[in-house]
């Protein structure tokens, strides 16, 4: 699994989000830290859910223009499944899980205790086992988040769409398209070891909420 | 031979025959496509957001009402005349549905009608569109002929 998280990253010269100009390595390690925790938390809640072992990998963190997002996860025609969240409160921002559709039949059938076959598409018990999963794995993310910050996360239903990667994603980036032109990613790969599972997490603070979680770590400058 | 051109999200680029115009994974972004049916060049822009007026970030491709006039200044440049060019669009759908009616989650109608306002404004006429749903799009715009080759993953392909 990786776990990413999107910050609008403006250009030098904007007045429009002054903070993003130059996140400073002191901001971008306190980041990473929570991304670390918090993404522990999110394999260790996975693990718990397909009674079995999950690795993860310290976060990466990438400046990325939105045209290159989509590789990311295997380019903007990859067929995906992504768990949607909206989370209100002081800091509201979005959360996007999403697994390359192998992954998720894996995940689905598990749960289920059923296969799907190569062919087959997710049935509507699987789609809502995998919601679940979202559900499970960004509360997890959601909660070490609370920790760190003191401040309160009210997270949504997770909503499930099936389709291309770029699709999924055009929705989930339009939020930071109004402030800039790259995204901030953090990246953590979750490593399942029998079976092959990969999934990708993407954390979209909306305008404002970076500072906001900033103040509340002491990171702001 | 004739070569795609790939375009990313918040992007566009013109295109003379043979060559075609390719756009991959259209959600709730508008894919637009102008043609001169006489030159034949081509030209096609992936939208983002309905207005410049939401944000400024300096990338006009992004926002309908700044795309369009910069599509057409391209396309003029390299001797499409503005008065004949014709357009198709696609995309605009709606991915997640929720049970609150959030405001961004109707981007993609959204966006579909500030295409559509600012394809009036500089009178190009509408010969086609393939917007809503709730599913993803891929296109491809053929400069010969004008035909918009359009792809989904459950409901199959067709030209518009």
């Amino acid at each position: 699994m990786t776990f990413n998280i999107l910050i609008p990253k403006a250009k030098k010269g904007d007045t429009f989000m002054p903070l993003y100009d130059n996140i400073s390595e002191f901001q971008m390690d306190a980041f990473r830290e929570i991304g670390t925790i918090g993404a522990g938390n999110g394999a260790t809640a996975l693990s718990q859910l397909m009674g079995r072992k999950i690795g993860m990998t310290v976060p990466a963190i990438k400046v990325l223009p939105f045209a290159d997002v989509p590789d990311v996860v295997g380019g903007a025609e990859k067929l995906v499944a992504g768990i949607f969240t909206t989370v209100e409160g002081l800091a509201p921002c979005n959360l996007l899980l999403m697994f390359p559709v192998e992954s998720a039949k894996i995940l689905a059938g598990n749960l289920m205790e059923k296969h799907y076959g190569e062919t087959e598409e997710i049935d509507d018990v699987g789609k809502s086992a995998l919601a679940e999963v979202g559900n499970i794995v960004t509360g997890a993310y959601l909660n070490s988040l609370a920790s760190f910050t003191g401040l309160s996360f009210i997270p949504s239903v997770p909503a499930l769409a099936t389709d291309m990667a770029g699709a999924i994603l055009n929705t989930v980036l339009v939020q930071i398209g109004m402030a800039g032109d790259k995204a901030l990613l953090m990246e953590t790969v979750f490593t399942e070891i029998e079976e092959k599972v990969t999934g990708h997490f993407f954390l979209l603070p909306q305008t404002g909420s970076l500072e906001k979680i900033m103040e509340a770590i002491g990171v702001k400058e | 031979m004739s070569k795609i051109i790939k375009i990313g999200m918040a992007d566009l680029n013109v295109a003379a025959p043979p060559d075609k115009l390719q756009t991959c994974g259209l959600g709730s972004c508008v894919g637009v496509c102008l043609w001169d049916p006489i030159t034949k060049i081509g030209g096609m822009a992936h939208i983002m957001l309905p207005s410049s007026t939401q944000g400024k970030t300096g990338n006009d491709a992004k926002f309908a009402d700044t795309a369009i006039p910069m599509l057409i200044e391209q396309m003029t440049k390299i001797g499409a005349e503005k008065s004949r060019l014709v357009a198709k669009i696609a995309g605009g759908a709606q991915m997640f549905s929720f049970y609150s009616a959030n405001d961004i989650m109707k981007i993609g109608e959204r966006n579909a009608e500030a295409v559509k306002n600012a394809l009036q404004q500089f009178k190009i006429k509408l010969l086609a569109e393939d917007t809503g749903g709730n599913y993803g799009r891929t296109i491809e715009f053929c400069t010969r002929d004008g035909q918009l080759y359009v792809r989904t993953i459950n409901l199959g392909e067709k030209y518009i």
